[in-house]
C-alpha cells in the first residue's frame, strides 16, 4: 500500500482547505475525547472528579489512583490490583503468540509448497473456522479440554489462542509463501533439501516481515481477548482484560472513577505499545488479519 | 499415489487437519445434536426435537437480544462505513500531518472491546459525564442519559463500538483510494465534475470489492458482540441491551440451561452461515471461474 500521496501539495490555503482542517481536526478531538478522559481522570482525587467537569485537566495531580490500580484494587474479597492480571497475560500471550506463530508458518509453508490431494480441503475448513462464532465452541471445547485434563489451566488457554488464530495465520503465510518464487524452491529441491531442511534453512530466513505482521496481531489479539480467557484459563490465570472487568464492575463500596481509569489505562498499555511503534506493520496486520475476531 | 508419498507435509499439517475436524465442524455437530435435548446443568442426550428452538423464539429476552443485534448490526455497520469513508477521504486531500491523523484515527482499534466499553461508560457516565460538562457550561437543556435509558442504551453500544472500528474501515478504504489510477481524477477534473460528487458516484462504485470486504467483515463481526457490551452496560439497564451471544454465554455459565443455549449458539451460527454464503460463494467461485475462462 502506497503511502504517500500523489502530486505536489497545494500551496494556498483556500477557504475550502480551510473548512477541511476544522473538520478532520474536529474528528481527531472526538477520536482522542476518550482517551484524553482517561489521563486526567486518572490524575484526579476522587472529591475533584464529583466537584468538577470531565474535561478539566485536574487542579492538583494526584497520582493516588496508579499504585492502587497496580496492586490494591479489589476484586470481590481478592485485593491485589492488576499486577497478577498482568503477569497471567504476559504468561499467556508469550506462550500463545510463539505456538501459534511457529505451527501457522508449517502450515502455511507445507500447503504453498507441499500441496497433497485434499490439503486445501482442510484448509478451507480452517478459514471457515475463522468466521464460526466462539459461542458455538466455547462448551463443546470445554469438554474436550476437560476430556484431555488440561482445561482451566495454562496450557489449556494456550491451545485454545493456538486453534482460533490457526485460520487467519496459516491464511497469511500461506499467502506470502505462495508469492515467494517458486524456482528458489525448485532449487533447494535439486541440492537435496527435504521438507524441514528446507523449512529451517530456506524458508525461515525469507519470513522475517510477514512473521513481524503475524506477533503483532497476535500479540494485540490475545491481549485483548476477554471471553476466551474468562472461560478457559481457570481462576489462577485470569488474563488482564477479565481482572480489569471484575476491578471496575464490583457491586459494592464506593466506585473509584480515578482508580478504575487508571486500571483502563493500564490494560491497554501493552497493545498502545505496540500500535505506536508498528505503525505500518499494524496496518499491514489489519489488512491481512481483518477476519479475526 | 502412495500415502507415504509427501509424507512430512501431512504429518506437519496433521494438526491442521484435526483441529478443523474436531473443533470447527466437530463442535458444531455437537452444539447442534444437544441443542435438541433437555440438557439442563450438564449434557445428556435427552432427545426432546425441536423443543428447545420453540422455546427460544417464545423468549422475551431472545426477542429483545434479536432486535438489538439488528440495530446494533445496522448502525455500527453503516456508522462505521459512513465515517471510515469520509475519514480515509479526508486524508486522501493531502492534507499536512497525515500519519498523525491516521494514527489517532486508528488507535482505537489497537484496544480491547473490554476497555472501549469501560471508557465510554465513564465517558457517558450520567451524573458526572459529558451530560455534567455540558450543564456546568449552561447548556441545561442537554440530555445525554443513553446508558439508563432503555430505549438508548444499544445506541451508546453503537457509538463506542464506531469509535473503536472506523479507523479500521478508514485504513480499508484508504488502501482503495489510493490504489485508484490518477488519470480517472485527471479526466474528471477536465470534465469539471466536483470533487465530492466524484467521490460519490465515480470513486465509490470503484471501491466496490473494499466495500463488501469491509461490509462482510464487520458484519460477520456484529453477530459475535459480547465483551463490548457486558463492559459498557452489562445488558443493562434490565435486559435492554442483551445480545444473542450474551444469551447463549448466561444460559451456558450461569442459568445452567445448556439446552437454550445450544439452540441458540446454533441460531447464531446459521445467521453468521447466511451473512457469509453468498460472498463466500462470489469471492472463492464466481471469481475463480471468470479467472479461469
Amino acid at each position: 500500500m502506497s503511502a504517500i500521496p500523489k502530486g505536489p501539495r497545494p500551496k494556498h490555503l483556500t477557504v475550502g482547505r480551510i473548512g477541511l482542517y476544522c473538520f478532520i481536526i474536529m474528528c481527531a478531538l472526538f477520536f482522542l475525547m476518550p482517551l484524553y478522559v482517561m489521563i486526567i481522570t486518572s490524575l484526579k482525587d476522587m472529591d475533584e472528579i464529583r466537584a468538577a467537569n470531565i474535561l478539566n485537566l485536574p487542579k492538583e495531580l494526584s497520582f493516588y489512583a496508579w499504585p492502587k490500580a497496580w496492586s490494591q484494587a479489589c476484586t470481590g474479597f481478592v485485593c491485589e490490583g492488576l499486577k497478577p492480571g498482568f503477569f497471567n497475560s504476559i504468561k499467556i500471550t508469550v506462550p500463545s503468540v510463539i505456538v501459534s506463530v511457529a505451527l501457522s508458518a508449517l502450515n502455511g509453508y507445507a500447503l504453498a509448497f507441499w500441496r497433497f490431494k485434499g490439503a486445501y480441503f482442510f484448509f478451507g475448513l480452517c478459514m471457515f473456522g475463522a468466521f464460526i462464532p466462539y459461542q458455538v465452541m466455547v462448551y463443546p471445547l470445554l469438554k474436550i479440554e476437560d476430556f484431555l485434563g488440561i482445561y482451566s489451566s495454562l496450557p489449556g488457554i494456550i491451545l485454545v489462542h493456538t486453534i482460533f488464530g490457526m485460520p487467519i495465520l496459516t491464511l497469511i503465510f500461506r499467502n506470502f509463501y505462495a508469492s515467494l518464487p517458486i524456482d528458489l524452491f525448485k532449487a533447494a529441491r535439486i541440492d537435496g533439501g527435504n521438507f524441514i531442511k528446507i523449512f529451517f534453512y530456506v524458508i525461515i530466513p525469507m519470513s522475517t516481515p510477514i512473521t513481524i505482521v503475524a506477533v503483532i496481531l497476535q500479540v494485540t489479539g490475545i491481549w485483548n481477548d476477554f471471553l476466551l480467557g474468562l472461560v478457559f484459563a481457570g481462576r489462577d490465570n485470569q488474563p488482564m482484560t477479565v481482572q480489569l472487568n471484575n476491578i471496575v464492575q464490583v457491586d459494592y463500596g464506593v466506585a473509584e472513577y480515578n482508580v478504575d481509569m487508571s486500571a483502563t489505562i493500564l490494560t491497554s498499555l501493552v497493545p498502545l505499545f505496540v500500535y505506536f511503534i508498528s505503525g505500518r506493520w499494524f496496518v499491514r496486520g489489519i489488512a491481512a488479519g481483518a477476519i479475526k475476531g | 499415489m502412495p500415502f507415504y508419498r509427501n509424507i512430512a507435509a501431512k504429518i506437519a499439517l496433521l494438526p491442521m487437519i484435526v483441529i478443523s475436524l474436531t473443533v470447527f465442524v466437530g463442535c458444531i455437530i455437537y452444539s447442534f445434536v444437544y441443542s435438541l435435548t433437555n440438557s439442563k446443568l450438564v449434557p445428556v442426550m435427552n432427545y426432546v426435537g425441536f423443543d428447545q428452538y420453540d422455546r427460544l423464539f417464545k423468549q422475551r429476552k431472545w426477542d429483545v437480544a434479536v432486535e438489538n443485534i439488528f440495530i446494533y448490526g445496522f448502525v455500527f455497520t453503516v456508522g462505521c462505513l459512513i465515517i471510515g469513508f469520509l475519514l480515509a477521504v479526508l486524508i486522501d486531500q493531502k492534507i499536512r500531518g497525515e500519519s498523525l491523523f491516521r494514527t489517532i484515527f486508528l488507535y482505537p482499534y489497537a484496544m480491547s472491546f473490554v476497555v472501549t466499553g469501560l471508557v465510554w461508560k465513564w465517558v457517558l457516565n450520567p451524573t458526572f459525564g459529558l451530560e455534567n460538562s455540558m450543564h456546568m457550561w449552561g447548556m441545561t437543556w442537554f440530555e445525554l442519559d443513553w446508558l439508563v435509558n432503555r430505549d438508548l442504551a444499544i445506541y451508546a453500544v453503537c457509538i463506542a463500538a464506531v469509535w473503536q472500528g472506523a479507523g479500521f474501515v478508514m485504513v480499508l478504504m484508504l488502501a482503495g483510494l489510493r490504489g485508484i489510477d490518477e488519470d480517472i481524477w485527471k479526466s474528471l477534473s477536465i470534465e469539471g465534475v466536483a470533487k465530492w460528487k466524484s467521490y460519490i458516484f465515480v470513486i465509490l462504485p470503484m471501491l466496490r470489492p473494499m466495500v463488501v470486504t469491509a461490509i462482510v467483515l464487520i458484519a460477520a463481526g456484529v453477530v459475535k458482540v459480547y465483551d463490548l457490551i457486558l463492559a459498557l452496560t452489562s445488558g443493562g439497564p434490565g435486559y435492554a441491551t442483551t445480545t444473542p451471544a450474551m444469551y447463549v454465554m448466561e444460559n451456558f455459565f450461569s442459568r445452567a440451561n445448556l439446552g437454550q443455549a445450544f439452540a441458540a449458539s446454533i441460531i447464531m451460527f446459521i445467521s453468521v452461515v447466511c451473512i457469509l454464503a453468498p460472498w463466500a460463494f462470489y469471492e472463492f467461485y464466481l471469481r475463480n471461474k471468470y479467472a479461469n475462462n
